[in-house]
């Protein structure tokens, strides 16, 4: 009987499937076909020319019994995804509100101001430039002309400074695309909300945003924070560009460095896919915490 | 009527504002603002240095005497190349426009059932599609080589093309935003008798465009910073970013040349944010004349 209705109900939807359809073929065969296979090469030893060996749980025990490396790492990552993950996408929700309030063209040219940072590939390498050892550095140069420092200091090989350089710069590279769907999603609220809002008794711009524009924009919110999850947990290319790769002592070693480390330096690549399996358990745990808490709202 | 006009104008709007709030929200804008863009600008500052003020120290923040010679030393190391730069442009621009349409086309089809009809399977299917967007792409890339391989695609444009049709993120925008369309509006579509597809042209994509017009930006700045590096090997399908980055790999002496490529990167992307930001800016104000 149950199963007559979910047939039933698969024949009323036929048109749904339809939709869905040419979109889920390719991903697939682009996207499903190959995280399974990194999933299952991650109980095998595999190093790319001698065929797959399954070893069961061995690269996973390795992981977190005998690789000092992946401890730093993971201590780096949950450094990123704790401290520019939330920092980003409060930044990006705040700025997003105040430009959303300016007239059309001073919002269009804000927009582009918070948002060229991401637009632009490699653009980061600038801020080696900026932050370079020597006394050419720029930063370096201004602060001995200055007189605030008189020998300069080596900002992206000090395991001092080198983590705080790379929060600022990743700051400066994430903002972006949580901020371009926020300043989407508050153009797609209902004004007449605000009149009936004010009409309510709402006094001030506090009172607006808490009360009518963020329960408004819920599935936003939720999208700016799984792509902040995705991008705080994965910082690597910037680590590797100012800290070098690997870093110092490996001081600013991330959990997607050392994937890179081990899969194209060491060509352990089931190794590296164990690691990835971990760090995907990690980012499912922190997008579920972070949903639980918005459904509860 | 007149006073909801009025109000989508912005102007009973402003009520609730307080001065000092304005001026403490426009000097945090002005300073956030400074830092995110001065390094850009100084980029472009760089790429039209001649070279007797590059190397000036302390660095300038302003070009006495612009020019174009790292433009065209640029052009110069190009064509050297077994193909002409015209063709890499063309590829990049033919992948990107063709990788575009695509997602935006398919993800939002998809999208659209996902978010507002409970069919057997759906929640299950976006589940998946929103923990994809949590696994890390370094992994996948070889069994992503292997599927490639086994269907024939390496070392065409299909191998740069079609992986765009299967990201995740735009199809997770799309759906998010498809959320807010009121149940209502769709039913009295259906009940006037329109099929599920012009429901989904007529009624849902006019309400989330400033949904597809950011897609458009995401979708098209991504493809376009692609190195293709793992699946095309020939130079007729290679694209600018992996010339460009060659080119660039000089160091100091061609910090010039390299901002220069770093410029010329920069832009497609920057007019294709221009394009579809006004357009997003353009539905807002005609939104309170039309309703």
């Amino acid at each position: 009987m149950k199963e007559r209705w979910l047939w039933h109900d698969i024949k009323k939807y036929n048109q749904s499937y339809l939709m869905v359809l040419p979109y889920t073929v390719f991903f697939v065969i682009f996207v499903v076909v190959p995280v399974i296979t990194a999933i299952v090469l991650s109980f095998t030893y595999f190093n790319m020319i001698s065929p797959v060996r399954f070893i069961g749980l061995e690269n996973y025990k390795r992981l977190f019994l005998n690789d000092d490396v992946f401890l730093i790492s993971i201590k780096n990552t949950m450094l990123f995804a704790f401290v520019t993950g939330p920092v980003s996408y409060f930044v990006a929700l705040i700025t997003a509100w105040f430009i959303n309030e300016l007239n059309p063209k001073l919002r269009a040219f804000m927009t582009l101001v918070f948002y060229a940072p991401s637009v632009a590939g490699n653009a980061y390498i600038i801020w080696t430039f900026i932050f370079s050892g020597d006394r050419y550095g720029i930063l370096n140069g201004f602060l001995i002309q200055t007189g605030l420092i008189s020998e300069s200091i080596q900002w992206l090989t000090d395991p001092k400074t080198n983590l705080t350089v790379i929060i600022i710069v990743q700051l400066w590279l994430s903002l972006g695309a949580g901020f371009l769907a926020f300043i989407a999603g508050l153009q797609t609220i209902d004004r007449s909300m605000y009149e009936a809002g004010a009409v309510d008794g709402i006094r001030n711009r506090w009172q607006e945003l808490w009360h009518i524009t963020l329960p408004s924009m819920k599935p936003q919110l939720l999208f700016g924070a799984v792509m902040q999850i995705a991008s705080s947990f994965a910082v690597s290319d910037v680590a590797e560009q100012l800290a070098g790769f690997p870093s110092t002592n490996y001081s600013a070693h991330t959990i997607v460095t050392h994937i890179k480390d081990v899969g194209t330096l060491r060509y352990e690549m089931g190794y590296a896919c164990a690691i990835a399996v971990v760090l995907f358990s990690m980012m499912v745990m922190i997008k579920s915490i972070f949903s639980n808490l918005m459904a509860k709202e | 009527m007149a006073k909801i006009m009025r109000l989508k104008a912005g102007t009973a709007k402003k009520l609730n504002r307080s001065k000092a709030g304005n001026a403490v929200i426009f000097v945090m804008l002005f300073c956030l603002g400074l830092f995110m863009v001065l390094p850009i600008y100084y980029i472009i500052i760089q790429a039209i240095k001649p070279f007797e003020e590059m190397f000036v120290f302390p660095p300038r923040m302003y070009v006495l005497r612009p020019t174009l010679a790292h433009f065209s030393s640029l052009f110069e190391l190009a064509s050297g190349m077994w193909v002409p730069l015209e063709r890499f442009l063309f590829n990049s621009l033919f992948i990107s426009a063709m990788g575009t349409a695509g997602q935006v086309l398919l993800a939002s089809m998809a999208a659209y059932p996902l978010a507002k009809h409970p069919f057997p399977g759906s929640k299950a299917l976006f589940n998946i599609i929103v923990l994809s967007l949590l696994f890390t792409p370094y992994v996948t890339a070889i069994p992503q080589y292997i599927v490639m391989a086994g269907m024939g695609l390496v070392d065409t444009y299909f191998a740069l093309i079609l992986p765009a049709f299967s990201m995740p993120l735009g199809l997770y925008l799309m759906r998010q935003f498809m959320l807010n369309i009121p149940n209502a509006m769709l039913e009295a579509a259906k009940i006037d008798g329109a099929g599920e597809y012009r429901v989904f042209f007529t009624i849902v994509m006019p309400q989330v465009r400033p949904a597809w017009l950011t897609l458009i930006i995401f979708a098209f700045q991504a493809i376009w910073n692609q190195t293709g590096f793992n699946f095309v090997f020939s130079d007729q399908y290679k694209v600018l970013p992996a010339i460009f980055r060659n080119i660039a790999a000089g160091g100091f002496i061609r910090s010039g040349v390299s901002s220069a490529a770093s410029f010329l990167l920069l832009l497609p992307p920057v007019l294709i944010f221009l394009f579809a930001q006004g357009n997003v800016i353009e539905t807002m104000s005609y939104s309170g004349i039309k309703e």
